[in-house]
């Protein structure tokens, strides 16, 4: 087992450079002189110039910047926006927590509703339940999910007055930010309803990032549940007696639960990608927007640490999902 | 036991015994799995449909996409109060007609698909193609720089692309076919994989085959279904993509009657007009959904291993 996470964990060193190079190459394709961008809009002096490039080591050749980027990054700096003069570390970590409780929200609400749902479809395959939940899952597959939050918030928002259009709490709570999860820094303050309202803010982002993967959960279940459901023990199991409850909940769904977690895993990446687009539309302060308002302001060095930051994270969860499933799955932790 | 006596046991893949008839055309077969598949030929009539709309846009069209009928700005469609058959979906905040933007953003949609599959498709094909053929060096070059391609959310490496290239449909196309490259160079690469080791290649290779021609002629032509499922389900993740970008402003812009470009600052007008937001919607949705379904019934009907 040991010897299956080391070779994981050599495998996305590898990785981890190529990443590296694309946000260090990054600031060298764009058009124009890093300078200029660095300095933004203003002209610069030729002293000023001379100075800035000794300053962010340009006048260096390009493996020695490349290195010099790299002993920074390790070191834990990620440069400077050039609008805020923050540090992008800082702000990432300040954004982060936003995007994560987004997101586990979004993954519980498609966990809940998508694997009973692929589970049913499974079982009762070519029923009208399964035709109706497999045209469901994949209309929602097929979404665009900006027009998706659109049509909710009219929906919910507008027409119905249901949930709130944007933000992450209502203006009437203040309170300081001690995790930055808003749903725990609400019920730190004491503050009542700062909960509820910090919830009702969640419920929309929610159910737009959660759409994807619970269609993709919902499919991969079903397709699971019907490969397992063929199998010699399940008819074996039958013909024992077992219940057909049993049958489904305790031998038929351990094993397809195998396939499902994986994707449930593989998910990460499809809910970094669609919160760039529900952060946007919803104004919630994450990694999400920040990406985005980072690109119209062309701010490069918040750019280049995002994705070098955003990657990274990606790596590392599929790496943990890719350990997990060894773990359930002995015959992945075997094979070459 | 002869082969006939065995015959009936296996059924369907063996011929009738004694060659009296001769076993469907491949195309037949596949027709008549395909057409059984409700979705899928639902899908393709709606996906027929769309390219005669956007063929004859300039016919079927009632307006020009971008005449801005200044005496009807934000006019509601036609079955509503206020309404006007002049204007069936309505008008847009500056009085352009919708169902004429949309009808015309059909040609932008499945120009979109076409490019960015053909581009992708292609560079995606060779690419597999030689990591999966000479192995090695080359392979394993290839494949880290995919892992590393794959470990950006799409959207986010569409986004840093159009960063470097600036926002506009054309760099929005590349950088969308950079994005789905990998996905085409690792099914290239596990279907080669799986066939150059087989007797007919090997036998292509004695008898004299040049290199290129083991990979494209002899091995290509088996590795296809796979590429041909993932062409189709590329046109809808081209679709979603490309309007996203057009959503964020980085992609074709205004006054393009791109789908996605056409929601971008729809969210403003979502109180006082909820056409302008609902229609280029309904638009992407149902494009994006015909190509899936089709994806999912060629899927079926080409390569039974992918069958769910």
């Amino acid at each position: 087992m040991s010897a299956f996470i080391v070779r994981r964990l050599l495998l996305i060193i590898p990785t981890f450079i190529g990443v590296s190079l694309l946000a260090f190459t990054l600031i060298h394709l764009i058009p124009g002189d890093p300078i200029d961008l660095i300095a933004g809009e203003r002209s610069v002096s030729d002293e000023r110039r001379a100075a800035l490039e000794i300053q962010f080591g340009l006048d260096k050749s390009l493996p020695e910047q490349y290195l010099v980027y790299m002993t920074n990054v390790l070191r834990g700096d990620l440069g400077q926006s050039i609008v805020t003069r923050t540090g992008v570390l800082g702000e990432f970590f300040a954004r982060f927590p936003a995007t994560i409780e987004l997101s586990i929200l979004a993954m519980l609400f498609a966990i809940v509703v998508g694997l009973p749902l692929g589970i049913l479809a499974g079982v009762r395959r070519g029923s009208t339940v399964d035709h109706v939940t497999m045209g469901v899952a994949l209309t929602g597959y097929s979404m665009p999910i900006f027009w998706w939050a659109l049509l909710l918030i009219f929906l919910s928002s507008v027409t119905l007055g249901w949930t709130p259009v944007s933000g992450r709490i209502s203006l009437l709570y203040f309170f300081d930010q001690v995790t930055g999860f808003m749903l725990i820094d609400a019920l730190l303050s004491g503050q009542r309803g700062a909960f509820a309202s910090a919830l009702h803010h969640l419920v929309l982002p929610a159910i737009v990032l959660g759409t994807i993967p619970l269609a993709v959960i919902a499919r991969m279940t079903r397709s699971a549940m019907i490969e397992v459901l063929s199998d010699d023990y399940i008819r074996t199991a039958r013909a024992k007696g077992v219940s057909p409850f049993g049958v489904v909940g305790i031998h038929a769904l351990r094993n397809a639960l195998i396939p499902v977690v994986t994707v449930i895993g593989l998910q990460v990446g499809i809910l970094l990608a669609g919160a760039i687009l529900t952060e946007t539309i919803f104004a919630w302060p994450g990694i999400g927007k920040w990406m985005v308002d980072s690109i119209t302001r062309r701010d490069y060095p918040v750019i280049q640490g995002g994705i070098l930051l955003i990657a990274s994270t990606v790596i590392l969860v599929n790496l943990t999902v890719d350990v997990l499933y060894g773990v359930i799955n002995p015959r992945i932790r075997h094979a070459d | 036991m002869t082969v006939a006596e065995q015959a009936p046991a296996q059924a369907a893949p063996m011929p009738p015994e004694r060659g009296a008839e001769a076993p469907p055309h491949p195309l037949r077969e596949f027709w008549s799995s395909f057409s059984a598949n409700r979705g899928a030929l639902g899908g393709l009539i709606v996906i027929i449909a769309l390219v005669f709309i956007a063929l004859l846009a300039d016919k079927i069209a009632p307006h020009a996409p971008t005449d801005q009928f200044r005496d009807a700005l934000l006019t509601p469609p036609a079955w509503q109060d206020g309404g006007s058959t002049r204007f069936l979906l309505g008008t847009d905040p500056v009085g352009r007609d919708i169902l004429s933007r949309l009808i015309h953003g059909t040609r932008f949609s499945l120009m979109i698909g076409v490019v960015v599959v053909t581009l992708s498709l292609s560079v995606g094909v060779f690419l597999g193609m030689l990591a999966g053929y000479f192995r090695g060096i080359i392979d394993n070059l290839i494949m880290r720089v995919v892992d590393v391609m794959m470990a950006l959310p799409s959207l986010l490496l569409a986004l840093a692309v159009v960063a470097i290239l600036g926002p506009g449909l054309v760099n929005a196309m590349l950088a969308i076919a950079i994005v789905v490259l990998p996905q085409y160079v690792r099914i290239t690469r596990a279907a080669v994989m799986n066939e150059v080791s087989r007797e007919y290649v090997t036998a292509s290779r004695v008898s004299g085959a040049g290199v290129a021609r083991l990979m494209f002629i002899t091995i290509l032509p088996n590795a296809l279904a796979p590429l041909i499922v993932q062409a189709t389900l590329g046109f809808s993740t081209a679709i979603l993509d490309a309007a996203a970008l057009g959503f964020l402003g980085l992609g074709a812009q205004p006054p393009t009657p791109e789908w996605g470009t056409m929601l971008a600052d729809a969210r403003e007008f979502i109180r006082r007009a909820w056409w302008v937001m609902t229609f280029p919607g309904v638009a992407i949705l149902i494009t994006v959904l015909a190509f899936n379904l089709m994806g999912d019934g060629l899927r079926d009907a080409l390569d039974p291993r992918l069958k769910t």
